[in-house]
């Protein structure tokens, strides 16, 4: 249904994504993982356009999503990394922000009502402005906005980061909820290893611009690659493992 | 060969960029009418709020006019005109020039830190997922809300202006209250206030496209944001100047 295709992106010097590939299915659960930095969020970023890839192709339905980037998008939702919230809006105007240009205000409001209980935030959040909110809550108020409208295709960024352990374990199963109920297509980014196992039908590690690994959750549990099996099992590894152009040795160093 | 080289790189560069905001521009005013709340919303900050800034500006600038033009008009036994300079001096050039500065420094910066915040923080991205177009729900009711509320700002600043006159000339320089106000309306042609108001729609076009333009270009955080204002205020100044006087040199 979604289709990458060597997806290359750099800024500057810093090549961050090289040569992406990934397929997903209708339906299909994908979570992203990897370390900090290495372009999980550009590469949405990418998928959606909002960054424009050096090379590489995004297809949706077979055909290449820069064509009909309008009806993707209508049928669409995201939580963005750090919410994103519109701050000039009340939080129930977030949340019904698409509702409003389909129905009447009073049946809007109700629906993002409804919306901001299922991510476990009362009604009386609903008139106050994102400023007047906890880090939390405006991510869950991004995640009510990102499921407003039924999306038929959801990018979730690190839905769970800044929540306490059960937020985030109530958000995961409403994640997994979302998807198996509306058989919703959904990239998850996240390094919560719970949130991967509550979420994910297929894991994708990324690593140095790269799909690094792919798989099931149990084949994630079974696999030899050891960069992954420190990241299931958080293990510190040498910090030299990162990109050469990164962490070139300092060549003054130990030369007195 | 070199300087040369580079009058004519900078020249292209120059003429790109009016092309970039000239489009923007385009696309921002086409978009009339997709979102009349919040048109409403930015009339009431751009206009109905710039009100009383406009408003002092005009009071002491016409009463200040009004004082200048009475001690120079003595030198030559002239000290009448003043009823007449005033009101012309106000709706040809001061009303339009110092309520669109007026305007810039107010209006400009907010648009502009207003927008880049939102640029940095991803809400623009945010809109596009959403399947809205930031051009038409951010830009286009900025810009539509500076055509039509600077001409009314400026109307009602010359009006200000010339009352600041009366106040100075009836109270300071010995004037009859009846014959300056008659002396005001008796030599101002429709055109000088006509003029003055479409130099207002294009002040307030320059300062809603600058606050716009540099705020939706936004990038690297608050310093960033910082620096989108600064540069929208500075060239919504700059621009007013310049425009005021091709604006000046066509109609006149
Ligand atoms: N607009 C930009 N300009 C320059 N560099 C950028 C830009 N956006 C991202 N980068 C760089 O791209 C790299 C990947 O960024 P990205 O935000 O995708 O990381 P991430 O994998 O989402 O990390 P995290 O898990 O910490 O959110 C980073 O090293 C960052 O410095
Ligand atoms: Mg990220």
């Amino acid at each position: 249904m979604l289709s990458v295709r060597g997806l290359s992106k750099t800024f500057g010097p810093k090549r961050v994504l090289d040569g992406v590939d990934l397929d997903l299915a209708t339906g299909e659960s994908l979570v992203v993982i990897g370390g900090s930095g290495t372009g999980k969020s550009v590469l949405l970023r990418c998928i959606l356009g909002l960054e424009t890839p050096d090379a590489g192709e995004i297809l949706w339905r077979d055909r290449p999503l820069a064509e009909g980037r309008a009806e993707f998008m209508d049928e669409f939702g995201m939580l963005f990394q750090n919410a994103a919230l519109f701050d000039s809006l009340p939080v129930w105007r977030n949340v019904a922000f698409r509702l409003l240009r389909q129905m009447p205000k009073a049946r809007a409001r109700d629906i993002a009502v409804e919306k901001l209980a299922r991510v476990g935030l009362g009604p009386e959040v609903a008139d106050l402005y994102p400023a007047e909110l906890s880090g939390g809550m405006r991510k869950r108020a991004g995640l009510a906005r990102a499921i407003a409208a039924d999306p038929r295709v959801i990018f979730f960024d690190e839905p769970t980061t800044g929540l306490d352990p059960i937020r985030a374990a109530t958000i995961n199963e409403l994640i997994r909820g979302i998807v198996d109920e509306t058989g919703a297509t959904a990239i998850t980014i996240t390094h919560d290893m719970s949130s991967v196992r509550a979420i994910a039908d297929r894991v994708a590690l990324l690593d140095r611009g790269r799909l690094r690994w792919q798989g099931t959750v149990a084949q994630m549990d079974t696999a030899q690659d050891d960069y992954l099996r420190d990241f299931i099992a958080g293990r510190a590894r040498p910090m030299a493992r990162g990109p050469a152009l990164d962490l070139a040795p300092d060549p003054t160093l130990g030369r007195e | 060969m070199k300087p040369v080289r580079l009058t004519g790189r900078a020249a292209i560069g120059l003429t790109r960029m009016i092309g970039r905001v000239t489009i923007f521009a385009g696309r921002g005013l086409a978009r009339v009418g997709a979102h009349p709340s919040e048109l409403a919303r930015q009339m009431l900050h751009i206009g109905w709020l710039s009100l009383p800034v406009v408003g002092l500006t005009a009071l002491f600038t016409g009463a200040a006019l009004a004082l200048q033009i009475h001690s120079g008009g003595e030198r030559f036994q002239a000290g009448d005109v003043v009823p007449a300079i005033v009101a012309i001096g106000m709706a040809r050039e001061l009303g339009p020039v110092l309520g669109g500065l007026m305007v810039a420094a107010r209006v400009a910066s907010a648009i502009a830190a207003e927008l880049g915040t939102m640029r940095v923080t991803e809400q623009i991205d945010a809109l596009v997922t959403l399947s809205t177009d930031p051009i038409g729900w951010l830009v286009s009711p900025r810009l539509w809300a500076g055509v039509l509320c600077v001409p009314v700002l400026v109307g009602v600043g010359d009006i200000i202006g010339i009352m600041g006159g009366w106040i100075i000339g009836v109270q300071a320089l010995g004037f009859n209250s009846t014959t300056y106000l008659a002396n005001s309306w008796a030599y101002l042609e429709s055109w000088d206030v006509v003029s003055g108001l479409i130099k207002g729609a294009f002040f307030g076009l320059i300062v809603a496209l600058a606050g716009c333009w540099f705020g939706m270009r936004a990038g690297g955080g608050a310093a960033g944001v910082g620096r989108a204002t600064t540069n929208a205020v500075v060239a919504a100044s700059v621009g007013i100047l310049a425009a005021n006087f091709a604006l000046t040199g066509l109609f006149f």
